[in-house]
């Protein structure tokens, strides 16, 4: 600190300068003080905008709904759901379970094609069997299902988008994954 | 002499003067201060080498899709007095632009101009690339370069949802799902599940890249609506700025690049 102190004495022609109270010291705070302001700013900034892209309401169908007295239900892949929420509800003869139509290879949605006992994408030729487990094309695993459960008020049937079942995790054996009919 | 009279009451007009400042170019300097002192002509160098101008060396490759470009934002332009860019109107509007607009041709126009621009980028970098035009002092006009054909394919990509038919709606369900595969902002990208708190996931499928994207969780109205914007607005003048940025590197790098 002397050291540096006793320069500044001994360099005395570049002294600092004072011209109208401004001073090499105070230039230099007030610059630290206005980039540090403007850096904040512009982050701020961009954080806003970034943010204005993400909407706090969305207009999409929600992705719980019921679904109807499980009675209504006959064997088989129903499609009464496919078009609104993108739900098969199918019934086989001890369950009935909630497949979420959207391929599992780039996320197209699968046709059901009764005569062949099958779903199958149009985009890429993945097919599923009727209990969702992939068996041609490029899917990489099986369809996922939905939550299904009953409702307690009115003993209807009700799916949540929302929560998953996956086959390769060993999910679908979850109670929530299927209605046992008997 | 009276066709002479009129002729010097022209040209010494003021109306004249302003417009032609230099006056008859007939010296290599009046020649520079013409192309200097407008605008448009200064986009192009004032001196250009022999080989600068031969079709063989160049293919004009670059010069090619700079117009394509050009073709693209005019035709681009018409097309936006007819087209609505919602999920009720716009399959109906491309419709109704062959069947009820008169040159019916004009969508066409614009969707093989930006097929041609593809190719013409293409072939522009093969040149680029095989003359060894990217080397120094080029290389950062290079990288230029790349995020225009970046951009380029973005506009491909963006418009080819706007016709609102089959195709668009899955070609661009199939292309959006690979941004839920960004690394850590996509809902299925590597390491994305780690960032949480507690059982909170913090991305999820209303705020990853994809949702940024669509502005949906699915290919619907938002997105519809947000690629219009980045296709008609957005993407274009970034690609705009770029262009003049490559373009003016290209001058001060020492010109287009000739046989060695």
């Amino acid at each position: 600190m002397a050291t540096v102190q006793k320069q500044a004495e001994g360099t005395a022609a570049a002294p600092d300068l004072d011209v109208d109270g401004v001073t090499r010291r105070s230039t230099l705070k007030w610059m630290t003080v206005a980039w540090i302001g403007f850096t904040a700013a512009t982050v701020a900034g961009l954080t806003a905008t970034m943010r204005f892209m993400f909407p706090n309401v969305l207009f999409e169908p929600p992705t719980r709904f019921k679904a109807g007295d499980p009675s209504t239900y006959s064997p088989g892949v129903d499609e009464r759901w496919k078009e609104k929420y993108g739900i098969w509800i199918v019934r086989s003869t001890d369950a009935i379970y909630a497949l979420v139509a959207v391929c599992v290879h780039l996320g197209c949605t699968p046709n059901w094609l009764a005569a062949q006992n099958k779903f199958k994408c149009p985009c890429h030729g993945s097919g599923y069997y009727v209990s969702g487990i992939n068996f041609e094309g490029p899917a990489p695993r099986p369809l996922e299902r939905a939550e299904i459960t009953l409702s307690p008020d009115d003993g209807q049937i009700v799916v949540d988008k929302a929560t998953r079942y996956l086959y390769e995790r060993g999910q679908w054996s979850d109670p929530k994954a299927f209605i046992k009919m008997a | 002499m009276r066709w002479r009279q009129l002729q010097d009451q022209i040209t010494a007009s003021q109306l004249w003067k302003s417009i032609f400042r230099v006056g008859v170019p007939n010296t290599n300097r009046k020649r520079v201060l013409a192309m200097l002192g407008n605008v448009v002509l200064h986009l192009h160098p004032v001196k250009t080498r022999k080989s600068g101008v031969k079709m063989r060396y160049t293919w004009c490759a670059g010069g090619v899709t700079f117009f394509l470009f050009l073709v693209l934002t005019f035709t681009g332009l018409l097309l936006m007095f007819y087209y609505r860019p919602t999920v009720e109107y716009a399959f109906v509007d491309i419709l109704d632009l062959r069947e009820q607009v008169p040159f019916g041709i004009m969508r066409e126009v614009h969707r093989w101009g930006a097929h041609a621009m593809v190719i013409s980028v293409w072939i522009h970098m093969f040149r680029v690339f095989m003359t060894g035009s990217y080397k120094p002092p080029r290389e950062f006009n290079w990288v230029i370069g790349v995020i225009l054909l970046v951009l380029t394919l973005l506009l491909s990509f963006t418009g080819y949802l706007l016709p609102w038919d089959q195709l668009a709606i899955w070609a661009i369900t199939v292309g959006s799902n690979m941004a839920s595969a960004t690394p850590l902002v996509g809902i299925q990208g590597p390491g994305t599940s780690l960032l949480k708190i507690g059982d909170i996931q913090l991305v999820t499928s209303t705020n990853d890249a994809r949702f940024g994207l669509l502005g949906g969780r699915f290919v619907g109205a938002g997105a519809l609506l947000r690629f219009y914007v980045l296709h008609c607005v957005g993407i274009p003048l970034v690609a705009a700025f770029l262009m003049a940025v490559h373009f003016w590197r290209v001058r001060k790098d020492g010109g287009i690049s000739g046989p060695v």
